[in-house]
């Protein structure tokens, strides 16, 4: 094969050109498990008696961005919906939708990135399927994922566990991943821009485990940033949330070109990072054992649970108050 | 951003609350009630971001203008574009351009018709779009002050010399001094002192307010849009109107300077030439506009494509003109946060991320001080 063949429509045929697709790059990454011998379904182990169940689907432009690509996001956004469910993952499903001009080249990073994701949450590739679309017909290439868990035992989680003077925990800074795509779309060049968070919580879930009760809600805040999350938690409740300005934690890179654009960071993804609710007195302990791992150092406290109505407000800088909204519609960068 | 973090330093921003306090009590011993105009939109929503407007004394209240440039087009702009689009034209945008409502429809319905609308971050992407569609008419939603006009009529010049024929401006250029003048004019508006813009002033430089000190007796400062800025722009604007008097005074002196960007002045008058101009709100404004001029008609979609800009129609119950006026707080208009919201706009205030219903809408919090208009 050449460095620069691509995939072609008939490697969705179901032919000799589909077996070549998948012997090549699919087999030698993910053929070793349940997927040896290629059958149609996975027959697996139970892993315990309580499972969590999750699918989740990734289009995202470029495919390949700073800090990552639509590969680790596949895994990663699976392995962070099962582990803020209180689950433990372990087994995923991989379903691919490949646009016909995809350079192999790039779909063989792509898997890569998901071999090797899989393997540092520690879960395995157990099922999959492969499409190829007509060019016009897809982005280049979509992914879905589905994954399976094992429920922990030691959490009760829910919004309705919120209590006033709960605390706001998050593992790291904010909005990365979204500024880091939005920058990557418009050719934006910048030296030191921002860098996706793209990475699993699933390690930092485990590590309060045994905080069980005192741990009220777990999210991860994707799409529509903190302020989404935050705004649905407390949307029609008796309780509201108090951020301070102050405590946010913002990389410099994606601090600055949020600026730049005009977009609020609590608006913007976040793919590697765990909002944790949290009874008051545990909060310290909890946080300490975050900073511990890597993916917990930056982690803070970023506000806390009040009798404000089912809003979301924000002590700035200067000292004032705001209400802190949800994104309306896609982020648009403003005129001036 | 180190930089930046010096103008939002809390404990100097309390010491300017402080000090605006002791101002205030001073103004409120003999009876009187500032209404300070912040004219352009990024000092609205800077305003609202950081909750400036509950710092300040009760009689002292920042009321928003008109210096938003997407909230002041009128709804028969967007009607040509969408024109524009159904011709097979490729529009190139600004991003908040694209859920104003025209007459009928806006933007996002043009596109998810079939249109093809394009957000750019930069005027430049323009040429690109149009180098990469040889085939097809690129058109560039032109609209903005004195900031935006310079770089995005560049594009003549950068289509002139990369050769690109198929790219053209659809102009809405509108410019700051003119309106301030109908402001002032205007009995039914109150105000004592002008809050100017940021980089509108970079270009057209602080001096370009003295007639209205001079002729008005309205105290202006120009002001950056960090909080500190601001905070330091009213204690300013305080400090003339304690010893009566009116003048300009550039707060933003890191910028700004007294005759403004003679490049960007140049560039301008190069290829534009005063128009009137509708403004939403407060009419036809003689020589308020700024068209291309004869020679550069083949970059003016307008002509080339045929495919004039007439007025259209608002929404019979919008009062987005009140409010870019500075008379009606956002709160006060009967459609604010009902009919009228982020997800379904009726009027352009609500759009922009610089409009004034959006500022309130995103940052107020009901029941707590608000300030701004009647």
């Amino acid at each position: 094969m050449s460095a620069d063949a691509v995939v072609q429509l008939a490697h969705g045929g179901g032919g000799r050109l589909t077996r070549e697709l998948i012997e090549r790059e699919i087999v030698p990454r993910f053929g070793s498990g349940p997927l040896r011998g290629l059958p149609d379904g996975a027959t697996l182990p139970s892993p315990g008696d309580r499972l969590v169940f999750t699918t989740d689907s990734f289009a995202v432009q470029p495919l390949e961005f700073p800090g990552g690509n639509i590969g680790h996001l596949a895994v990663h956004g699976t392995v962070n919906d099962l582990s803020v469910c209180g689950g433990d993952p372990k087994w995923l499903s991989l379903a691919l939708i490949i646009e016909e001009g995809l350079p192999f080249s790039v779909l063989g990073r792509i898997l890569d990135s998901v071999r090797a994701a899989a393997d540092a949450c520690g879960v395995t590739v157990a099922t999959g399927d492969t499409k190829v679309v007509a060019r016009g017909q897809g982005d280049g290439l979509y992914v879905n994922t589905a994954g399976i868990g094992s429920a922990f035992p030691e959490f009760v989680l829910g919004t309705e566990r919120i209590c006033e003077g709960d605390c706001v925990l998050v593992n790291g800074t904010l909005g990365d991943h979204g500024m880091a795509v939005m920058s990557a779309r418009q050719n934006m060049d910048f030296i030191n821009g921002p860098v996706s968070d793209t990475g699993s919580v699933h390690r930092l879930v485990g590590a309060v485990r045994a905080f069980g009760a005192a741990v009220r809600f777990m999210r991860d805040p994707t799409r529509g940033g903190v302020a989404t999350v935050l705004n649905e938690m407390v949307e029609g409740r008796e309780l509201g949330i108090l951020l301070k300005e102050r405590d946010l934690p913002l990389a410099p890179a994606t601090r600055a070109v949020a600026e730049m654009l005009g977009i609020d960071p609590l608006h913007a993804a976040s793919e590697g990072r765990l909002l944790l609710i949290c009874d008051r007195d545990s909060s310290s302990a909890i946080l300490k054992r975050w900073r511990a791992l890597p993916e917990g150092a930056g982690a803070v406290c970023l506000g806390t649970v009040t009798r404000d109505k089912g809003r979301v407000v924000m002590e700035t800088v200067t000292g004032g108050r705001r209400l802190v909204d949800v994104p309306r519609g896609e982020l648009l960068p403003r005129i001036c | 951003m180190n930089y930046i973090d010096g103008f939002r330093d809390p404990d100097v921003a309390a010491q300017f609350v402080r000090l605006i306090a002791e101002q205030g009590r001073e103004l409120a011993a003999n009876g009187r009630h500032m209404h300070i105009m912040e004219v352009c939109g990024s000092h609205t929503m800077a305003i609202g971001r950081y909750g400036i407007r509950q710092l300040l004394p009760a009689n002292v209240e920042l009321i928003s203008g008109p210096g938003c440039p997407v909230c002041v087009t009128d709804p028969g702009y967007i009607d040509a574009a969408i024109a524009l689009a159904g011709q097979g034209a490729i529009l190139a945008t600004f991003g908040d351009m694209i859920r104003v409502p025209g007459s009928d429809s806006d933007l996002t319905e043009c596109r998810s018709a079939g249109g093809s609308v394009e957000v750019c971050y930069s005027p430049s992407a323009a040429v690109d779009l149009a180098r990469n569609h040889p085939d097809r008419e690129v058109v560039f939603l032109a609209i903005g002050f004195e900031t935006t006009i310079a770089p995005v009529v560049s594009l003549v010049g950068e289509a002139q010399s990369a050769g690109v024929s198929n790219l053209s401006l659809l102009t809405a250029f509108k410019l700051v001094p003119p309106a301030l003048r109908a402001l002032l004019t205007d009995k039914e508006i109150k105000i004592d002192a002008f809050l100017c813009p940021a980089h509108v002033s970079a270009i057209i430089g602080s001096k370009a307010y003295e007639p209205f000190a001079a002729e008005f007796h309205v105290p202006c400062v120009v002001a950056g849009f960090e909080p500190l800025d601001i905070l330091y722009g009213v204690h300013g604007i305080l400090g003339q109107a304690l010893k009566n008097e009116a003048s300009v005074e550039n707060q933003y002196a890191r910028v700004v300077r007294s005759e403004g960007n003679p490049v960007a002045q140049a560039r301008i008058a190069k290829y534009l030439e005063p128009v009137d101009a509708s403004w939403r709100g407060l009419g036809v404004i003689p020589a308020s506009g700024l068209g291309l001029r004869p020679e550069f008609a083949a970059y003016d979609a307008e002509k080339k494509l045929g495919v004039p800009v007439r007025p259209g129609r608002l929404h019979p119950g919008c009062l987005c003109g009140e409010v870019i006026k500075g008379k009606l707080r956002p709160t006060s208009c009967p459609l604010f946060g009902k009919a009228c919201n982020p997800d379904h706009p009726v009027g352009p205030c609500m759009v922009s991320a610089e409009g004034t219903c959006a500022a309130y809408f995103k940052y107020g919090l009901p029941g707590e001080r608000q300030g701004g208009g009647k």
